[in-house]
């Protein structure tokens, strides 16, 4: 690990990083327990007003990476610079943060818990309970303000703690594996909500094990797998880590043309299949009709963000994802 | 939004951050069933110690006492009886019944037998009695005996004057008793509530850690703050739980007249009223601080009874330490007992109750506060390194910017 990166806290992973101050800075963080090293040697870069995914299956160290982030857990090794300061309680009051495993007193009434959340942040009680039925009104759970959490069902709970994390409108928000428990229609619903913040400026991080999630919403991610970080950056770099493929189909079974596909091009049934050449599609295309190939169809199909994580986190990583959530990754 | 402007509104004061974790354990406690429960728990110790000694009272009325039986000859008998009937309104003597002279050969018949309750067995003559029975009984009975023989061997009956009494409304040797029963009784509320509060703090933390919402509060506001919020929202709460006990102890107490009668600290109430609330804090608060950082070790309810069993034995040890030195003011172990933060608030409330002077307390109190700031800070250390698992790296934290500001230094 390189750590003697000129000024750590304005180094980014990619240009777009670059051109704006990063909203979470982290370098060589480490993290143990009892012998077992959880965290080992993350560097993450997150630009201000970014949708950030970090993605990995359970147990690879985002809960722990993000604890450190935050600041509830203090790293052994390694820094982190969060708003540009080094102890994360210093701003605590412009974070907002969902905890994976879901927490509210239950005897608490929605709009109370709301107005909790928002006075360990600094928003007097009063006001906390005028943006909490706000915020309600605003969710569809208008009604449930005066019930307490015990009497709400697992998802009305789960949005009240995520009103919560944002009643006292936070720079940064960070989400861990906020999708989980939903079902569809409020992951829809929550994946709209994260747009809205980035779009009025909050920089959002999140974890999650479903690739489908931060393929639809992240411009950058940080790929996670046994405690390491081996790619962090922009999702389109991700995918362009891996050539696209071509798909071919033509009248002729033999002639010229076959000259023109890459000596590793393989077929399957009518299909011809192989990585685009880095020539570009030109060239092919012309070779193919002097070829006199006939050309039935042809595509060119970009690599996914699932593709690009099992060439960077390798197939064990991937099977893991997918053991995790079969039916999410699906959608 | 410069840095210095940023600071300044993006931290929550320690304080402030406190304040909002205790104001929500402070009204959810308030409202809650385990808080009644706290309020009727007095009536509770007060039922059973009433239970207890009806039952007990019950137990002596209906129990026969030991009589002594009267083996000699028939005419030193009758003087016998009749010297006991003379002396009995002025002394306090055994109940005596006459038995044939024979028996008295066998004395364990007569003590053995379960028809009769006799105690011991007087036989010989009223110049030279002979008293047998078990050892403790026979030196208690010695005296009375030896005086009854006597009235009964005299000449004529002594014609005893008619004592006049004069009751005064109290006496030194009635003052230290009361207060003496002050001091038990303050030590052991004391006592009671400290370790009643302390474990009930525990238990609201281990169920917040079960709840998940120690992280939440972890993220948001510093450990310190949580562990501050916990400590003095339950320290308020029994001041509320005091204030309304004490009202109506105390209203009852005055309208009855009770404390003057069996109560009477040495110092008077007012002063004592408000050194036993400073005193309960600083007792709550040592303790607390401890029961708190334990409380942060354990991931369930059952964790939290094996660790704080330490802890429960350590207050049972001080409680034991505290009743034992306060009945030798001025020795060496009372002033041990003061000096050692743990009892120091237990036996200076003793002091209070039997010893008037002021001075001390000021000193004690002093002394209190410091180890007070002392355990908090060291149980809140604990804590926070504890409750989430987490623990500065300053050191390496310091040698990896060395590193990373200069790139050539090992």
């Amino acid at each position: 690990m390189d750590t003697a990166l000129g000024d750590p806290l304005t180094a980014s992973n990619d240009t777009a990083g670059a051109r704006r101050p990063p909203a979470i800075e982290a370098r060589g963080l480490v993290k143990r327990f009892e012998g077992t090293t959880a965290v080992d040697g993350i560097d993450l870069t997150v630009p201000e007003g970014a949708i950030y995914g970090i993605l990995g299956p359970n147990g690879a160290g985002k809960t722990t990476t993000l604890r450190m982030l935050l600041g509830i857990i203090d790293p052994d090794e390694g820094v982190r610079r969060v708003l540009d300061r080094d102890d994360p309680h210093d701003i605590a009051r412009l974070i907002g943060y969902l905890p994976e495993e879901r927490g509210l007193y239950p005897a608490m009434k929605a709009v109370e818990a709301i107005a909790f959340m928002g006075a360990l942040r600094g928003v007097p009680l009063a006001e906390g309970r005028r943006r909490g039925r706000e915020l309600l009104d605003g969710h569809g759970l208008g009604h449930a303000a005066d019930k307490q959490i015990r009497q709400l069902s697992k998802g009305m709970a789960q949005t009240v703690q995520l009103l919560g994390t944002l009643v006292h409108r936070p720079r940064l928000v960070v989400l861990d594996e906020p999708f989980s428990g939903l079902d569809a229609i409020n992951q829809g619903k929550l994946e709209a909500l994260i747009r809205n913040l980035a779009a009025e400026g909050t920089t959002v991080i999140f974890s999650t094990h479903v690739i489908a999630h931060a393929e639809r919403l992240c411009e950058q991610v940080a790929i996670i797998a046994a405690g390491k970080v081996p790619y962090a950056g922009s999702v389109d770099a991700a995918r362009d880590r891996i050539p696209a493929q071509v798909r071919l189909e033509t009248r002729a079974r033999e002639g010229r043309w076959r000259d023109a596909l890459p000596a590793d091009a393989r077929r399957e049934g009518d299909y011809w299949y192989f990585a685009l050449p880095e020539t570009g599609i030109e060239p092919l295309l012309r070779a193919l009709i002097e070829g006199e190939a006939g050309i039935l169809s042809l595509s060119i199909e970009r690599a996914g963000l699932h593709d690009a994580f099992v060439d960077i986190a390798g197939e064990a990583a991937a099977r893991a994802l997918a053991e995790q959530s079969p039916a999410e990754t699906a959608q | 939004m410069t840095p210095a402007d940023s600071r300044v509104k993006a931290r929550l004061p320690l304080a402030r951050a406190a304040f909002v974790v205790a104001r929500r354990d402070f009204t959810a406690i308030l409202f809650s069933k385990s808080f009644l429960f706290f309020l009727l728990g007095p009536l509770f110790f007060l039922a059973i110690g009433g239970v207890a000694s009806l039952l007990s009272s019950q137990a002596i009325r209906s129990a026969d006492s030991p009589r002594l039986a009267v083996a000699m000859a028939p005419a030193d008998s009758a003087a016998f009886a009749a010297a006991h009937a003379r002396l009995a309104d002025l002394v306090d003597l055994p109940e005596i019944e006459t038995v044939e002279p024979g028996t008295a050969d066998d004395a364990g018949v007569l003590l053995g037998d379960s028809e009769r309750n006799y105690g011991a067995v007087l036989s010989g003559t009223l110049a030279a009695p002979r008293l047998s029975g078990t050892e403790d009984r026979i030196e208690r009975w010695r005296g009375p005996v030896a005086l009854v023989a006597a009235e009964a061997g005299s000449a004529g009956a002594a014609d005893y004057p008619q004592v006049a009494l004069v009751p005064t409304a109290t006496s030194v040797a009635q003052e230290r008793s009361a207060n003496a029963a002050t001091a038990t009784a303050a030590v052991t509320l004391l006592f009671l509530l400290s370790m009643l509060l302390a474990g009930m703090v525990m238990s609201n933390l281990v169920e917040e850690k079960a709840n998940k919402i120690i992280e939440i509060l972890a993220a948001a506001v510093p450990m310190d703050a949580v562990f501050f919020g916990k400590l003095f929202a339950m320290l308020a709460l029994s001041f509320v739980g005091i204030a309304v006990w004490g009202g109506v102890g105390g209203a009852i107490a005055l309208a009855g007249n009770l404390l003057e009668q069996t109560l009477a600290p040495a110092i008077g109430w007012p002063a004592f009223a408000v050194l036993f609330l400073v005193y309960f804090a600083m007792a709550y608060l040592l303790i607390g601080s401890i029961f708190l950082a334990i409380g942060s070790m354990a991931p369930t309810v059952r964790d939290v009874q094996t660790l704080s069993m330490p802890a429960t034995i350590l207050q049972l040890l001080v409680f034991f330490l505290a009743s034992y030195a306060m009945t030798d003011p001025g020795s060496p172990v009372e002033l041990f007992a003061i000096a050692f933060p743990l009892s120091s608030p237990y036996a200076m409330i003793a002091r209070a109750a039997q010893e008037p002077a002021l001075w001390p307390h000021a000193l004690a109190i002093v002394w209190q506060i410091a180890a007070v700031a002392l355990f908090v800070r060291l149980g809140a250390r604990l804590f926070r390194k504890r409750v989430m698992k987490s623990g500065p790296a300053q050191a390496k934290k310091r040698r990896f910017w060395q590193r990373v500001a200069e790139p050539g230094a090992s």
